[in-house]
């Protein structure tokens, strides 16, 4: 699309050292973890985490608590890093190309790999209309139609009908579901390949949790999505793949078992994951 | 909710990578801005305290140590001696009144307006609201008005206490007077205006602290029944002795270095007094004031060396009140 | 029919009844001083009358409640007003003082006086001829390059202790608390030392912006430190996460959340600035006429003024002096006014109000305060960040 191509252009022109990220394409991604480990200082958290999330997909990361599922989504867009004495190893590859190669920048990768966290966040100092552009703005790209970008987004999140007719409020004043339906706006306007969601609803009431969960089932169309979540019920509803996370004590976490949702809730192999999701542990 | 992760000491075969941090030229360039002006701060501090230390050099070699136990200032001429002791002693005792005179009250403003002001006057009169601001405004004001209202309104109004303790409390050493004393341009009304100058700051500050009490202990301690004045001595004096020794100390560092007030009242002598209520004082804020300008290069050099002086004891009272208060903040 | 209105309770600590109390103990005890004084004339003077009338309050007071109520009520009722007249000592100055300058000074003001000099003006003068045009183009010029100077400098020293961190953060912040606390009289003969006398340039209106600076850069680096303290982490995160470079989420995220906090403290700067007298002592050195070149020559400015006149002889000479404080003082008043609307911007409530007290208490030159032990108290905090090791990160605090 026009917004995705001008945004090309704008790097090629400023930044000599392209990597393959700067020129990908964006559409639904495909993304494969390889081998992951993760650290914090001396202490390994991950190790031996494999997993594809498939392009189109919804994938829940599901697990008991301190297990390592937020840190390994952190890793997904380069966001792990930004902690100091976090470490990690392995591979991510976005459609073929390894996000963490030495030559691509972590600011492509988070272009392409959006992320919406447990907390909205929406920007206090800026507008309703003026935080889903706040991405386009940051990464210099111009000449779309904004009024459009801003439509689409909004729609997409399942808040144009709400904000229509206020987009010139601040975008602090909203419900915390209408918050992070912006923050899903503003996530989706940049067109990532996928979008990471960190318990996105978590922290939000059951009517506004609906809302998004319908939301996450409308966007799975163009964005993959990769969302950690506590709550058994809502990777049933949402997710079309599952991987679940253990850490034994004092024992980094690590994939026990991954595969189709019906497969992981309705004749999980391992007997780990078994009693998981039959709520033998929480 | 992620908890703390709690992986372990895994002996692994994996070793990290390294994670490029290829920056930007803007960003470069932002962060090499940023961090040059931080950079030029601390280059300026220390400048501070070179120029003074080298300037005053010429001082120092001329009276050496005496230099802090001579009392005069006389800096021209064949014989000069001059020393800061007299300044310091006044210095001590002009910040020590201030403080006397600023640090009850100041607390009990602060108290008064965080505990037991009502929050709306009448229903109506933003009170709390108002007193924050009016005390904000109080530490505005510029010195000299200060130093104004203090010559020509409340040294007269003070010299009837002066007379007062001199009559009545005349046997304490610090009251006593001379034959025929004069009883304005003292010690005791220099210390008062510089206490009620520092006043505000320490309100702000201690009220400041108080508002930060949290609420959960404060409920705690009422549901037990505690009335306004039980809740203030159990939770919230505990909880903000820190910040409050820091604004104290904050307020003294200020009375310490403050020149034009007393400078505006007092009359300079050099004879070290510890006679509160009669003319005569010194301090080494008001020296610098006064002497500046005459005196030669040995009087310049000399009031620098002052001026360390000064400077080094404020830096003092500085950081060991953000010492104060940090361990403050780690125990509670 | 008529809809029942429903009254609201009003519990009251203080009754009318004890409000009875509190008076008939203030008015009989001021009818005891009354009589000690001036019937059995014992002593003499407002002072000693008013503290002899407050601690016999006190103590009937104390008396009364005990008779009437429980121990605890007494403590409490006596604390209280023992804490409503502290808080009276305190205002009382400021009332006083504040209507000193307006009082003296009113009657002088005229129009006259915003644009003459003291130019051709001597002892023996008629009075009014003077005027403060130069010590207000003076300050203003002074103030003006100081706040140039310093306001960019100390914003960028404050985002690097904050945002961006390094080896040299914990000194700077160190030496940044110790500047603070600088006697304007240090900053004065420093300058002094080092630009007038060992640059050879002589007082000018830039010395004393330069003394000036070096007071107002601490002040406000410590303001606006705190202002970026209060932006939430979460903000820098969203940021990032959208791939913006770093000086972009700096710019386009933390100063403008911060901004109504960043205006007040840079504003508060300020007006501390313009009231210091003794650094210009020194480095502007004062003049009676107009010098509207900062850069070379001595100039005179409103407190500078104020201070030389008051202790000269004649009347009209010390009524220049009332006229520049009270210029000075509508000056200082505005700029504080000033800042408190500026600062009522996008953050309300009391997260809000405790960002704008802490920015005062740094800008006065709080060397540190207490964090927060609680959340913001607005709602939005469900849970603290739980990062495993801090908080800290490419963009983050140290």
């Amino acid at each position: 699309m026009t917004v995705t191509d001008n945004s090309t252009q704008m790097w090629e022109e400023r930044f000599a050292a392209i990597g393959g990220l700067d020129t990908m394409e964006s559409s639904a991604g495909e993304l494969v973890a390889r081998d992951v480990h993760a650290w914090f200082g001396k202490r390994m958290v991950l190790e031996h985490v494999d997993l594809t999330m498939e392009r189109h997909k919804v994938t829940a990361l599901i697990g008991p608590s301190g297990c390592g599922k937020s840190t390994f989504l952190r890793i997904l867009n380069r966001m792990h890093e930004t902690i100091p004495g976090a470490q990690l190893a392995g591979a991510v590859e976005l459609n073929g190309i390894n996000i963490y190669d030495p030559r691509e920048r972590a600011a492509s990768a988070r272009r392409h790999v959006g992320m919406v966290f447990q907390r909205p966040n929406p920007f206090p100092a800026m507008t309703i209309r003026e935080n889903v552009l706040a991405g386009l703005r940051f990464n210099k790209v111009k000449g779309a139609d904004a009024d459009a970008v801003v439509e689409e987004s909004l729609t997409k999140a399942g808040l144009w009908n709400e904000v229509k007719n206020r987009l010139a409020e601040p975008g602090g004043g909203l419900s915390g579901g209408q918050q992070q339906r912006l923050c899903i706006a503003r996530g989706l306007a940049v067109r990532p390949s996928v979008l990471l969601m960190d318990e996105p609803c978590s922290a939000l009431d059951p009517t506004s949790t609906r809302r998004i969960e319908q939301t996450i089932a409308e966007i799975s169309q163009e964005v993959t999505v990769v969302i950690v979540t506590h709550n058994m019920q809502q990777a049933i509803r949402v997710s079309d793949h599952c991987a679940f996370f253990l850490a034994a004590e004092n024992e980094p976490g690590c994939i026990v078992e991954a595969g189709s949702t019906e497969q992981i809730f309705g004749s999980p192999v391992d007997p780990r994951t078994d009693d998981y999701v039959n709520g033998r542990f929480g | 909710m992620e908890t703390v992760l709690d992986g372990g000491l895994k002996e692994s075969a994996v070793s990290p990578i390294s994670v490029s941090t290829q920056r930007s030229r803007p960003d470069r360039l932002f962060r090499g801005v940023s961090r040059t002006a931080g950079l030029t701060t601390l280059v300026i501090l220390f400048l501070i305290g070179l120029f003074l230390a080298l300037q005053s050099r010429l001082a120092f070699q001329t009276m050496g140590w005496a230099f802090f136990t001579n009392t005069g200032w006389v800096t021209t001429g064949a014989h000069p001696k001059f020393g800061v002791l007299s300044a310091l002693l006044g210095t001590i005792i002009i910040a020590a009144i201030a403080m006397l005179v600023a640090v009850p009250v100041a607390i009990a403003s602060a108290l008064f307006i965080n505990e037991f002001a009502p929050r709306k006057l009448f229903g109506f009169f933003p009170l709390k609201n108002f007193l924050v601001a009016s005390v904000d405004l109080m530490a505005a004001v510029p010195s000299i008005i200060f130093g104004m209202w203090g010559f020509f309104v409340l040294q007269p109004a003070m010299k009837g206490l002066a007379r007062w303790l001199s009559d009545y409390l005349g046997f304490i050493p610090i009251f006593k007077t001379g034959e025929t004393p004069v009883f304005t341009s003292s010690f005791l009304i220099a210390g008062t205006l510089v206490g009620i100058m520092v006043m505000p700051i320490v309100t702000s500050l201690s009220r400041e602290v108080f508002s930060l009490t949290p609420i959960a202990e404060r409920e705690g301690a009422m549901s037990l029944g505690a009335s306004r004045a039980r809740v203030i001595r159990d939770v919230v004096f505990p909880f903000s002795k820190g910040g409050m020794l820091g604004a104290i100390m904050l307020g003294l560092g200020r009375a310490l270095g403050e020149a034009i007030a007393v400078t505006i009242i007092i009359s300079l002598v050099f004879q070290p007094t510890v006679q509160l209520t009669q003319a005569g004082g010194n301090s080494i804020a008001a020296l610098i004031a006064y002497r500046f300008g005459s005196g030669g290069p040995l009087g310049l050099s000399g009031l620098l060396a002052a001026g360390l002086v000064l400077f080094a004891l404020t830096l003092v009272i500085n950081l060991v009140a953000a010492r104060i208060v940090n361990r403050a903040r780690m125990a509670g | 029919m008529e809809p029942i209105k429903i009254k609201p309770l009003r519990p009251r600590e203080f009754k009318p009844s004890d409000v009875v109390v509190l008076a008939l103990t203030a008015l009989s005890t001021y009818s005891i001083t009354w009589i000690v004084f001036h019937q059995l004339t014992l002593f003499s003077g407002a002072l000693g009358f008013v503290v002899i009338w407050t601690l016999l309050f006190l103590g009937l007071y104390w008396l009364v409640n005990r008779q009437l109520f429980t121990r605890q009520v007494a403590i409490d009722r006596f604390v209280a007003a023992l804490m409503t007249l502290g808080a009276l000592l305190m205002f009382l100055p400021l009332v006083m003082v504040t209507s000193f300058v307006l009082i003296r000074g009113w009657n002088l003001l005229s129009a006259h006086v915003f644009v003459a000099t003291q130019k051709g003006v001597s002892s023996l003068s008629d009075p009014g001829q003077a005027g403060v045009a130069h010590a207000i183009v003076g300050t203003l010029e002074q103030v003006g390059l100081a706040a140039l100077i310093g306001v960019p400098a100390a914003v960028l020293t404050a985002i690097f202790i904050n945002e961006i961190g390094g080896p040299f953060t914990k000194t700077v912040r160190v030496v940044v608390t110790a500047m603070s606390g600088t006697p304007a009289i240090v900053a004065g003969i420093f300058i002094y030392a080092v630009w007038i006398q060992a640059f050879h340039q002589g007082y000018s209106g830039f010395a004393g912006a330069l003394a000036l600076a070096v007071l107002l850069l601490p002040t406000v680096t410590r303001g606006t430190e705190e202002v970026l303290k209060i932006v939430h982490q979460d903000l820098r995160e969203a940021s990032i996460a959208l791939a913006a470079p770093e000086w972009r989420t700096v710019w386009s995220v933390v100063l403008p959340t911060a901004r109504s906090g960043l205006v007040t403290s840079i504003l508060l700067g300020i007006a501390v600035s313009i009231g210091e007298t003794a650094p210009l002592l020194m480095t502007v050195f004062g003049n009676k006429l107009m010098n509207s070149n900062p850069f070379s020559g001595p100039q005179a400015a409103l407190p500078l003024l104020a201070y030389q006149q008051i202790k000269l002889p004649l009347q009209s000479e010390i009524d220049l002096g009332y006229t520049a404080a009270l210029v000075l003082f509508l000056l200082v008043f505005t700029l504080f006014v000033l800042a408190r609307i500026f600062a009522g911007g996008r953050l309300k409530g009391p997260s809000f109000a405790r960002m704008r007290s802490r920015i005062v208490a740094a800008g006065l030159g709080a060397t540190a305060m207490p964090d927060d032990l609680e959340a913001n108290g607005d709602g939005t905090d469900f849970q603290n960040q739980q990062r495993p090791t801090g908080q800290e990160g490419e963009l983050g605090r140290s």
